[in-house]
């Protein structure tokens, strides 16, 4: 047991936190917040230009790139700062996919792009009929019948749900059913496509915690083979690389943190503080932020050793989210009538995080699923779906 | 940085776990109440020198709050029905009495009143109904006070060795250890460490209280398979599990920072630790009660040794309430201060 930080790593942290004192603005913030989009091109192309996303994470099999710790302190602090960083955790998190299992095409193509954050990287998994079960997709990708000298061409139709940032997003990562006849894991097929390819086209989706999302159609899309993504029918491999590789580093968990910070901030100000009913369940808040700050780390402690954490994201996920929505709903009955109001200035943050709180027992894989890993996999109870 | 034990601090706890898993049977544990004390399991971790862990190492001990709490996680995982947590956390103050020899090789049983005694009188002291020295804050003085343990204990909720000390009979030896704001800062040390042990004893509880659980509904069938395969049974189960990590890590962290020399944020977490634990162990023990079923109420099973005593241990410090008023004084600052 050691619980000092490693020197590198918070250097690393002090390097992150002086950039995005220097880079990031209220306005951005402010911005996000109000169009629903986080993401930011002048913040993410300042982070690129430092060579961040290059980088990468170190891993079996890849010279160089960054201690998965240092990544997992890297979102931890842009998600402290309330920084719009979904672009780049997508961005990253494709980035990876591609170096390891990329065409060259798509490493001469693509990856650079992303690399100079020149463009940023979609998430095309969930569809209207499958959100947990996601190996049952059901966008279709059909080879086109044409001359076997010529490059093979796909034609796509189906539709994505949840396609945050596809509007900002230069390709999109979509997982298509190529052979509906065999067993729904071994019928798929990954590709990495640009979104301006004709035929795709995407409606807003806003949502009650204030994120626009994306509803993606795919109409007879064209899509050549290059932009193939690992093997014909081997699309479940490639998820499976994209989970392992994002193993609980990319993206804050502990969002509790700044909503505790900023309620103390308002209950100071306001007077709630000498409340012994609002002292005694803040401290409950930070009692919950500090198991989630440890069983947050854990995974990435993992990672950085060279291990693969499989449940102990899951139990990380599963409890952050809770906390999250516990700290939420405490801080909505705090404030009373005035963490309704929506307006910024005041207790607005309060209104938000009760908005935005629910969608993270959702998103990422529900709670249910996280117990089914736990279930199965910790608790060695049998598999039940 | 590593939040695992290192191989060391793994082999210590396999050498305490095997230890209680041979001594400590759940017979053992019946067998002492309801006075809650196994005099032969005390002798028997007495010849291993664990009464004297806590205490420095020219004193006889010299164990890490790291290797503490290890031991601790394991005499909760089988409920050992030895006062280690009230022994330990007070043989801390009681290096430089006439009575430290002894307490380091257990001849001598010590105990703390965690609360401020009412005109002498230490109520529900834990570990009291053994204890040949008590350690009390009585008015302005913290005092240690050898006398006669009675042996008997009030009939509780947890089968503990509670009892009342009346701390200014000086018979047997009345030694103050502090006055002031030094006799208050001390106990207020004491409550702490007390409570950064009790809540390794708690997370060692829970986690065995959760593994019955997971045992007993892999055993039972209902509609013709195990009710450990119905996902609504699992989903209570898995919910279990981060609590139950969250609590394991926190403990550690606090006994960590205890051991670097960083006293406030080690108080702070053990504080922490200590409501996440209690409240961890209880909901831990509700479910695993619940998930035996009808069963699990009956004095038969050995589950309901741990659902009471996960309430019946930490209770002894008083409402968690107060402790978790105390911490946002610590984490906020004090109503109307600066």
């Amino acid at each position: 047991m050691d619980f000092r930080p490693k020197e590198s790593v918070e250097e690393f942290r002090r390097w992150i936190r002086g950039f995005v004192a220097e880079h990031l603005t209220e306005d951005m913030i402010e911005r996000a917040r109000r169009t629903g989009t986080f993401h930011d091109w002048g913040f993410h192309r300042a982070l690129a230009a430092t060579g961040v996303i290059a980088e990468g994470m170190a891993g079996p099999g890849r010279a160089g790139g960054r201690d998965p710790l240092e990544l997992y302190v890297f979102f931890d602090e842009l998600g402290l700062a309330d920084a719009p960083f979904y672009g780049l955790a997508n961005t990253m998190l494709v980035a990876g996919v591609v170096e390891q299992i990329g065409s060259a095409f798509h490493l001469a193509e693509v990856l650079p792009r992303f690399h100079r954050g020149e463009a940023i990287a979609a998430l095309g998994y969930s569809e209207p009929g499958s959100g947990s079960d996601v190996a049952a997709a059901a966008t279709r990708a059909e080879r086109v019948p044409g001359d076997p000298e010529d490059e093979p061409v796909w034609l796509v139709n189906g539709q994505k749900m949840f396609t945050t940032l596809v509007h900002e997003a230069g390709y999109v990562i979509l997982l298509t059913r190529t052979d509906p006849d065999v067993a729904k894991h071994r019928g798929l097929t990954m590709f990495l496509v640009p979104t301006d390819l004709p035929g795709i086209s995407f409606q807003a989706v806003e949502t009650m915690g204030g994120d626009r999302t994306n509803i993606t159609y795919f109409a007879d899309v064209r899509v050549p083979d290059r932009w193939r993504l690992g093997e014909v029918h081997g699309g479940w491999d490639v998820m499976k690389v994209a989970l392992a590789y994002e193993r609980g580093v990319f993206g804050n968990m502990n969002q509790g943190v700044s909503l505790l910070r900023r309620f103390t901030r308002w209950a100071t100000e306001t007077g709630a503080m000498d409340d012994t009913a609002v002292r005694k369940r803040l401290a409950r808040i930070a009692i919950d932020n500090e198991i989630t700050a440890l069983l947050a780390l854990r995974p990435a402690l993992i990672a950085s050793a060279g291990g693969l954490p499989t449940t102990e994201g899951s139990i990380a996920k599963l409890y952050a989210s809770e906390a999250y929505n516990r700290a939420a709903e405490a801080c909505l009955d705090m404030a009373g009538p005035e963490g309704l109001l929506g307006e910024p200035g005041d207790a607005w943050f309060v209104d938000h995080a009760a908005r935005d709180a629910p969608v993270t027992t959702i998103y990422g894989g529900t709670s249910e699923i996280q117990r089914n890993n736990i279930a199965e996999h910790r608790l060695g109870l049998p598999r039940s779906r | 940085m590593d939040l695992e034990p290192t191989e060391d601090q793994k082999a210590v706890r396999s050498a305490f776990s095997e230890f209680f898993t041979d001594r400590c049977p759940i017979s053992v544990v019946r067998a002492a109440e309801p006075l809650g004390f196994a005099a032969d399991l005390w002798r028997r971790l007495a010849a291993m020198g664990v009464p004297g862990m806590a205490l420095p190492e020219d004193a006889g001990g010299g164990a890490s709050r790291a290797d503490l709490i290890l031991l601790l996680h394991e005499a909760g995982r089988v409920l050992a029905p030895v006062p280690l947590s009230a022994h330990l956390a007070a043989s801390r103050l009681l290096l430089d009495t006439p009575w430290c020899a002894g307490v380091a090789d257990g001849t001598l049983i010590a105990a703390p009143a965690l609360r401020p005694t009412v005109d002498g009188l230490a109520r529900l002291v834990p570990g009291g109904a053994v204890a040949d020295v008590v350690v009390a804050l009585d008015e302005d003085e913290l005092v240690a006070v050898r006398g006669e343990a009675p042996m008997t204990a009030p009939v509780n909720h947890a089968a503990a060795p509670l009892a009342d000390r009346y701390v200014r009979d000086d018979r047997g030896g009345r030694v103050v250890l502090a006055r002031g704001e030094d006799a208050a800062r001390r106990h207020a040390a004491l409550r702490r460490e007390w409570q950064l042990y009790t809540a390794a004893t708690l997370t060692g509880l829970a986690e065995r209280a959760l593994e019955s659980a997971v045992a007993y509904t892999l055993e039972r069938e209902q509609f013709g398979k195990p009710i450990g395969a119905f996902q609504a049974v699992q989903q209570g189960l898995a919910d279990l599990v981060g609590p139950l990590d969250g609590i394991r890590l926190l403990t550690a962290r606090a006994a960590w920072c205890a051991d670097e020399g960083d006293p406030a944020e080690a108080g702070r977490l053990a504080v922490m630790a200590f409501l996440a634990a209690t409240e961890v162990a209880r909901t831990t023990t509700y479910r695993a009660v619940h998930f035996h079923g009808g069963y699990g109420v009956t004095l038969e099973y050995d589950i309901q040794l741990y659902f009471r005593r996960a309430r019946g241990w930490p209770l002894v410090l008083g409402d968690p309430d107060e402790e978790y008023r105390a911490l946002a004084d610590d984490l906020f600052g004090a109503v109307g201060g600066v």
